[in-house]
């Protein structure tokens, strides 16, 4: 049972920060899932300090600040300031993570939270945090968190699809249409950073990176159709998610950065094997055209 | 018909700059309806600047625009923008049919599905285009030209009176352009206005009713004939050397003023 909810653990944050960086992917922002997923822990630090509890809805809620705070700040940095984007990111993560850092090494003793869990987090010990209502066991609670954000991210998707997709595709177009794109850049921003927070705290921001840029690219690689990208995403970050998990029992060594291996394995195999993309097909391409060589050569 | 009404483009004491140089000084025109217009000028004379400007995506230091007499926002059902082909990731995950469809998206409908309707109007906006065949291809297979026209096809399904085009005729083949050009003269009967930055001096003559030569700042803006003089020419382009013999060509044409039929031909082959 313990491996079920582990693994299910791993598949909502798969799928979830999977089909977010789907739209990061192609908006070619991938470092930015990175960026906010570390930025935000000064954002939960602080909220613990204000509230004094790990009350999630005040730790979203410092997240998404926070979040935005990021966003504003990369771009500000690279449109005012005029450095480059890659280095804005850079810039604007190391120093609100280490801010981070900080805060929790200072009131360490008061929050409940140390550096070890904000990067590994404590995939292995989902399955003991049990929520009860009326003396009935409910399940664990990370699930019921990230199962809320999974309706949440999938019903924003669902209903603002268009916007997120012509923005994703031709902004400026967009722009011309009258389409507020700062809302769609914002509001896209604003779930990366209450994905990151809810899962950052079960699963670790080692995984939420991995699983907001390496499922969407492995599905990348093998469609052209953008929906079925969606798809392919939950289903490969399902597939790393078991398969990670089984291999960290095999060695007895992390769940999280098992499941990231694996995912990343997944990634190879794209690159190998992708129908489209792929290096085989390619060799088996140029291979197919060698017969016909020798008529041209003359 | 008034001057007012007959006016599809105002531009105004229009100054804009980028990284705090000016790449458009002071400039001011005003474009008639229902013509095909070519923004025409070198190299990094802010032909694209202006479009983006008169489409809002740039901020103009001082100046304005009106579009029918009022500004953009009021009137943005009206106008259709077509972006430089070069301007998006052609490997993007979407089909011919679902950038169509972006042509359809508005600002009161981005949350609505799409409807029944909108699939019509892409529909028949692709082919026009003559582009209905790929409607499921998938973009990263498309050539240049293919591109072009499910442009074109998106913003004719945005049902627009005046259409801002960036460099709709670079890296498209013979027949593409040669089916771009018939399709806009069809939408100039119909009424419809059509404004194009356009880098070739050598076609602009023969593409355009009215061109807007631009350096900067305005050179002259009118009818073709009226532009396309010697010293208009130099002053937009400069003692450029290649340029030069060009303008020879254009000045060989002040004394063949209509272009024959058999020199296109020649052209094409």
């Amino acid at each position: 049972m313990d491996g079920f909810w582990i693994v299910l653990t791993g598949t909502l944050v798969a799928s979830v920060s999977g089909v977010l960086g789907a739209f990061l992917l192609l908006r070619k922002m991938s470092m930015m899932g990175d960026a906010i997923s570390h930025a935000v822990l000064p954002g939960i630090v602080i909220a613990y300090l204000i509230v004094g509890h790990r009350a999630s809805f005040s730790l979203i809620l410092g997240a998404i600040l926070i979040g935005l705070l990021t966003t504003f700040m990369i771009e500000n940095l690279s449109i005012k300031g005029k450095l480059q984007v890659d280095a804005s990111i850079g810039i604007s993560f190391t120093f609100l993570f280490s801010l981070g850092i900080i805060l929790i090494s200072k009131y360490a003793n008061q929050i409940d939270i140390d550096t070890d869990c904000v990067l590994h987090g404590e995939i292995a010990f989902v399955p003991l945090d049990t929520i009860y209502w009326n003396n009935m066991n409910l399940g664990p609670r990370p699930i019921w968190i990230l199962g809320g954000t999974a309706v949440l991210v999938a019903s924003f998707i669902a209903i603002g699809f268009k916007g997120l997709y012509i923005t994703t595709f031709n902004l400026d177009y967009a722009k011309s249409l009258g389409i507020n794109v700062i809302f769609w850049h914002y509001a896209l921003m604003a779930l990366v950073s209450i994905t990151t927070v809810v899962s950052f705290e079960s699963v670790g921001a080692i995984l939420v990176v991995a699983f907001l840029v390496i499922p969407p690219s492995t599905a990348y690689l093998f469609t052209d159709n953008f929906k079925y990208m969606l798809a392919l995403t939950v289903v490969f970050g399902f597939l790393s998610a078991l398969f990670g998990y089984s291999v960290s029992v095999w060695l007895n060594s992390s769940i999280a950065g098992s499941m990231s291996v694996v995912a990343g394995g997944f990634l190879v195999l794209g690159v190998l094997f992708s129908p489209k993309r792929g290096l085989v097909v390619r060799w088996m391409r140029s291979k197919r055209i060698s017969p016909h060589q020798p008529a041209y050569r003359k | 018909m008034s001057e007012q009404e007959n006016t599809s483009i105002e531009v105004h004491n229009l100054t804009v700059s980028y990284h705090r140089k000016p790449v458009l000084w002071d400039i001011d025109f005003q474009l008639p309806k229902g013509k095909l217009i070519g923004i025409v000028g070198p190299n990094g004379s802010g032909k694209t600047t202006m479009l983006k400007t008169i489409m809002g995506l740039m901020k103009p230091d001082s100046g304005y625009v009106d579009i029918f007499g009022q500004p953009l926002d009021k009137v943005r059902e009206r106008v259709s923008y077509v972006p430089q082909r070069e301007s998006v990731d052609w490997d993007f995950p979407a089909d011919v049919m679902d950038v169509v469809l972006m042509g359809r998206y508005r600002k009161d409908n981005i949350f609505k599905r799409i409807s029944k309707e909108d699939k019509k109007i892409a529909t028949e906006a692709l082919q026009r285009v003559n582009m209905l065949e790929f409607a499921h291809r998938q973009i990263s297979q498309l050539s240049g030209g293919q591109q072009q026209r499910v442009f074109i096809a998106r913003s004719l399904a945005q049902q627009a009176d005046l259409y801002l085009m960036d460099e709709p005729f670079v890296g498209v083949d013979a027949a593409t352009e040669e089916s771009i050009l018939r399709l806009l003269s069809d939408m100039r009967e119909n009424g419809k206005t059509v404004i194009i930055v356009h880098h070739d001096l050598q076609t602009a003559y023969e593409y355009f009713d009215h061109i807007v030569l631009l350096n900067t700042r305005l050179v002259a803006c009118g009818p073709k004939e009226k532009v396309f003089t010697k010293e208009l020419l130099q002053e937009a382009y400069g003692g450029k050397l290649t340029v030069l013999s060009k303008i020879g060509d254009l000045i060989a044409k002040e004394v063949f003023p209509v272009r024959e039929p058999e020199y296109k031909e020649d052209k094409k082959l």
